[in-house]
């Protein structure tokens, strides 16, 4: 397969591991997370207002709702627009063509970040792009880079915790 | 005096075509020109495969790091000097200026490719060259032991000064500002021009990004307009995407025979470690592009017939034909089957048939509760407040958020009508190829 139509139903198949996703951001969290987590996503991420972000990534679900395999449905909240992702009975028939193996523990860990806030998403993928660094040095970079969302010392350290979860799952 | 405001006796200047002058009067910047990680980029191209489209298109991504140093250089002594309230603090300044200069240094040779083939990026290498063991490194700690990690902070955003940040990396910076009108320059094309003089002197520097006077709006949105027509005509021209198909086939089929365990005639002694994983800092900074096309001469000669086919049309400029793709259901199944009707007359699509995807957002502006990624070109009202560009030109409202994709599909036309070919597969292929 064309590599650059693998990497299209990678992103497929982990949409529909994860059940519909509300939120580009969320999913943009949530691919990085996994990928850091050593799932093989092949989307390059860089440091932007809201955390990690993958401008290839936002390309891909693009071409995948152009092409006709995911769906993409406008959802008013309050005062603001939220899009929502679903598989379409053709993307579904795409990746069944296609046979993916999925690695052990994908569908638990996606569908178990699915049940997050894309706000604590967003807190748990800082942390991962910063964790070469030590924790403290970590917490202070949340409190300068991430000012703005005024995290309190309980979601950081629920966020660590979160992490470790996931890594134990996985590991 | 310390070394952080260390200024040369004399002035140096280096003679540029786009600003005319780069001017050089501290020492950090001085000494950091004359390491060998910078001096390195000379022989690293900016625009990568787009000279054999663009003949003029050979300047290197050291023209424009100095280009983007000149430009934030400007914008702090010249611009924000004027008032007092805008004062920068001597450290501030020199960061900026260095993560100007430095911004680019992790880019190696035909950097998009080989980052798309080996699976890296170039801002990882930034940050090693920077607080990796390098001439570099020694240099910005001179300054201070933190010098070097804010620099690398801020070149990788994760600097808590977002001003400085906002100079070098957002939606008009000055690193945009460079390479369009030094791309524009040396490419020969009447796009890409716009007034940055007035660019400049309506910024007006808040606390976490660089907003500009609202009499300034029509400069911005010329500069807007001269960036969508640069991207389309210039960085994704369709002849520029094929050559850049062939080099991303050239490599992967190298690092397949290096996998396969083919013994090369000549041996890619500097590529071993990118095909084994990780290269080290020293193989990486090693690697530049007269290494690289040092090789695609070399294995013209290589028994492999890909190899030396791909080699060979990238030197000499033989290259891919293309028609559209819409990525669709169809379009793929389409796609298979040409791939299988390319097998029969054994022609490998693994690297004679190529989708290619480019895609640019022109502007985007922030939509609160959305993927917000960029921070929004914010304008300054007559009477204090802030309105977000395209809220107040109808040209920039008018392309805002809207992203252009186009899709290729590259093949090897010459191939297919080699007349050793069954004819019959051959007239299937281009009915699959050219039918609309």
């Amino acid at each position: 397969m064309n590599w650059m139509l693998r990497e299209h139903a990678k992103v497929l198949q982990a949409i529909r591991l994860a059940g519909a996703i509300s939120g580009r951001k969320k999913l943009q969290k949530m691919i990085y997370i996994a990928k850091q987590l050593s799932f093989p996503f092949d989307e390059k991420f860089q440091f932007h207002f809201y955390g990690p972000y993958s401008e290839e990534l936002t390309v891909r679900v693009e071409e995948l709702v152009n092409m006709g395999f995911l769906e993409e449905t406008k959802i008013k909240k309050g005062g603001y627009v939220q899009y929502r992702y679903n598989l379409t009975e053709e993307g579904e028939g795409f990746l069944n063509m296609l046979h993916l193996e999925n690695p052990p523990q994908l569908e638990a860990c996606l569908q178990d970040m699915n049940n997050r806030s894309s706000r604590f998403l967003e807190l748990v993928s800082t942390i991962l792009f910063f964790q070469d660094l030590g924790k403290e040095e970590i917490i202070h970079k949340i409190n300068t880079v991430k000012a703005k969302q005024k995290y309190t010392a309980e979601e950081i350290e629920e966020a660590f915790q979160y992490i470790d979860a996931l890594k134990k799952q996985i590991f | 005096m310390t070394y952080l405001s260390e200024k040369l006796k004399e002035e140096k200047v280096f003679k540029d075509p786009v600003h005319r002058y780069v001017h050089v009067r501290d020492r950090v910047i001085w000494d950091l020109i004359g390491t060998k990680e910078f001096q390195r980029l000379r022989r690293i191209k900016q625009l990568g495969t787009t000279f054999l489209t663009f003949h003029g298109a050979e300047h290197s991504r050291f023209n424009h790091s100095l280009g983007v140093y000149e430009i934030v250089r400007r914008i702090i002594d010249d611009v924000f000097s004027s008032r007092e309230e805008w004062y920068w603090a001597p450290r501030d300044r020199l960061l900026a200026l260095c993560a100007a200069l430095l911004h680019d240094l992790g880019h190696g040779p035909f950097s998009h490719s080989f980052e798309k083939v080996f699976h890296f990026d170039h801002e990882t290498y930034t940050q090693k060259i920077i607080l990796g063991d390098t001439e570099v490194h020694a240099v910005l700690r001179k300054v201070d032991a933190d010098f070097p990690k804010d620099v690398a902070e801020v070149i990788a955003k994760t600097h808590n000064n977002q001003l400085i940040i906002s100079l070098i990396s957002s939606q008009i910076d000055a690193d945009r500002m460079d390479y369009l009108q030094r791309d524009a320059f040396y490419t020969g094309v009447s796009y890409g021009h716009f007034d940055m003089d007035r660019i400049m002197r309506v910024m007006r520097p808040m606390e976490d990004q660089v907003v500009f006077k609202k009499s300034g709006m029509h400069a911005v949105e010329d500069y807007i307009m001269s960036r969508y027509q640069m991207y389309w005509q210039v960085y994704f021209h369709p002849v520029t995407r094929s050559a850049e198909v062939i080099l991303n086939k050239i490599l992967l089929r190298a690092q397949n025979l290096y996998e396969q365990g083919y013994r090369f005639k000549h041996e890619p002694k500097h590529f071993y470690s990118l095909f084994a994983g990780e290269p080290t800092l020293e193989d990486y900074l090693t690697l530049d592009e007269s290494i690289v096309l040092y090789y695609f001469h070399v294995w013209q000669e290589e028994d492999d017939p890909i190899l030396r086919d791909l080699c060979s049309r990238f030197l000499n400029r033989h290259l891919f034909k293309y028609v559209e793709f819409e990525p669709s259901a169809q379009e793929y199944v389409k796609y298979q089957e040409l791939g299988e009707l390319f097998r029969k007359i054994g022609i490998d699509p693994d690297y004679y048939l190529v989708i290619d995807s480019s895609s640019d957002l022109p502007y985007d502006f922030y939509r609160p509760g959305e993927e917000g990624e960029r921070l929004p070109i914010l304008l300054l009202m007559p009477d204090g407040d802030l309105r977000e560009l395209s809220r107040e030109s109808e040209i920039v409202d008018a392309i805002s958020g809207k992203r252009r994709t186009d899709h290729k599909l590259y093949y090897p036309l010459d191939l297919l009508e080699d007349e050793k070919n069954d004819p019959q597969t051959v007239k299937k292929i281009k009915e699959l190829l050219y039918r609309r």
